[in-house]
């Protein structure tokens, strides 16, 4: 017996004949493009989640005390304000580290307004303290007012109008990422749906055929669930490996701001610096593209298929 | 086997402002299990309807059909399919699938039906072999003439041993001897058990192979035919 050819052995998982009625590049080129978007937006994602929690790291993690007059007599306990003010700091719940300004750091604070001589003006000058805070949440209501008791005037500074305004922009900027994923999931279901209708339409009488020789609404919708799985799945594919140089040239960009920057960084370097978050979305896209084309299809042809007896 | 109680069809359902005419009316009749059953009437009189009635390609706007022992108004849409592989159908146009071949046209009943893949191709060849086409079973229709086109979509029918078969005018397209070798293949069918009921209005074969007879004019079931 003749063993089947590839055309045979094609063709009889292609009995609707879709590979003609849903071929070309309009679909997974469409698809491609919904995936290059949607790898810009969880870019977007990703980069003010990063953002956000620079600031939170930084600015939000930190506190700075104003004492007026160090050197004169706190209220309580004995000692100056400074050291009274500096004792309690570091007793205090979720304070990580205590550090005051030297004359010279304060000096390098007040150049820019006063100039070189800052250090050697006769005027008088707060002490001022650079508290780290750790995880846990510090009460800086409280804080205050035990700085206050003991050293009555002492400014605390938690940065907390500034972090509120950051916060609200990384949300906006993530809630837009967001936002602009699931418009792009919701344009990839249009487009699947369309191009499945079109198949649809190419293919009724075959898939009169067929229902008419006993085919089941699971099969008929599994054939053509299978082609768009496969089509959005190539342009899922095509869509990521396009973003990879996008991302390499925001990575180029964003370079100069990161902690770790250096004068010129390689292409290696630059794709060794992306977020594992990123690779993770250009490994997800082909199969979050498939399982779109899969659903969409099946949800199209199996509604279509309601029409037939 | 096949009974039709008041049966009527009308295109599109009864739904609708303005629903389309009815073109069957209140067919009633019963084909027992192993009987050869003409289907006679005029271009129009709904031949055809009633045989989209009886391989479900359309379902009743009134009355009641029981077909194969389930009575079809009251049979779930997803067990249909079951029952459609215990029909087979010729068509006058063939209907074949044009992108597949003589061999995966056969197949496909089988393959639906979820048959072995080495049995299917054992039963396949053979069939196309016993109807004349063994050299051509990886040609694609177009590649067939008119004749050998009606031997796949025969072949197709009857592949999975149908329990009902229906031929809808199977040999309006062939000369007297092609029509003849068809008919002797129908009445092997139906002496082995299969129901044959077959549409026509070509008197001559139909005097020369008598049996039963339903009768359609207008739509109506006319007796005594």
């Amino acid at each position: 017996m003749k063993v089947p050819s590839a055309s045979a052995r094609a063709s009889r998982s292609d009995e609707l004949g879709l590979r003609r009625a849903l071929s070309g590049w309009m679909l997974p080129l469409l698809v491609a493009a919904m995936a290059l978007l949607a790898a810009l937006s969880m870019a977007g994602w990703v980069g003010s989640t990063a953002l956000s929690r620079q600031w939170h790291e930084g600015a939000g993690a930190a506190l700075t005390v104003q004492v007026p007059r160090p050197m004169e007599p706190a209220v309580k306990p004995e000692g100056t304000r400074l050291a009274a003010a500096v004792a309690l700091l570091s007793a205090a719940r979720g304070v990580a580290s205590v550090h005051v300004l030297t004359d010279a750091e304060l000096a390098e604070l007040l150049r820019p307004w006063l100039g070189d001589s800052a250090g050697q003006l006769a005027l008088p000058m707060p002490a001022v303290v650079a508290v780290k805070l750790k995880g846990a949440a510090v009460d800086l209501g409280a804080l205050g007012r035990t700085l206050e008791e003991s050293a009555p005037g002492t400014m605390l500074e938690d940065h907390g109008v500034w972090m509120r305004r950051l916060s609200a922009l990384a949300f906006g900027l993530q809630a837009c990422a967001m936002l602009a994923l699931v418009l792009v999931c919701g344009i990839a279901i249009a487009v699947i749906s369309v191009a499945t209708r079109a198949g649809l339409a190419a293919r009724r009488d075959a898939i009169e055929i067929v229902h008419g020789l006993g085919a089941t609404d699971g099969f008929i919708a599994g054939r053509f669930a299978r082609r768009a799985m496969l089509l959005a799945a190539s342009g899922g594919l095509v869509g990521g490996l396009a973003a990879i140089p996008m991302f390499v040239a925001l990575a180029a960009f964003a370079a100069p701001f990161a902690d770790n920057a250096r004068p010129a960084m390689s292409v290696q370097d630059l794709l060794a610096a992306l977020p594992l978050p990123l690779w993770g979305c250009i490994g997800a896209l082909p199969a979050v593209a498939a399982a779109i084309g899969f659903a969409t299809a099946q949800m199209t042809v199996r509604r279509w298929l309601r029409h037939l007896p | 086997m096949v009974r039709f109680e008041s049966v009527g069809l009308r295109y599109g359902g009864n739904g609708g402002q303005h629903p389309s005419p009815e073109v069957l009316h209140d067919i009633s009749f019963e084909l027992p299990e192993g009987m050869f059953c003409w289907l006679r009437g005029a271009s129009g009189a709904g031949k055809t309807s009633l045989l989209r009635l009886m391989y479900l390609a359309v379902l009743p706007t009134s009355g009641r059909l029981t077909l194969l022992g389930a009575d079809i108004g009251r049979t779930p849409r997803a067990s249909l399919p079951h029952l459609r592989r215990r029909i087979g159908v010729v068509f006058q146009d063939f209907r074949l699938l044009a992108h597949l071949t003589a061999f995966e046209n056969v197949a496909l009943p089988l393959r639906l039906a979820g048959g072995a893949e080495a049995q299917i191709r054992a039963d396949v060849t053979e069939l196309l072999r016993w109807v004349g086409l063994g050299r051509k079973l990886h040609v694609l229709p177009r590649a067939l003439s008119g004749g050998e086109q009606q031997r796949v979509a025969i072949a197709r029918a009857v592949i999975a041993r149908p329990r009902l078969l229906l031929a809808d005018e199977p040999t309006g397209n062939m000369d007297e001897e092609q029509a003849e070798r068809l008919m002797v293949l129908l009445r092997e069918l139906n002496r082995i058990g299969t129901t044959v009921v077959v549409a026509s209005h070509n008197d001559a074969l139909m005097n020369r192979h008598p049996a039963a007879a339903l009768r359609l004019e207008d739509g109506r079931l006319v007796r005594g035919a």
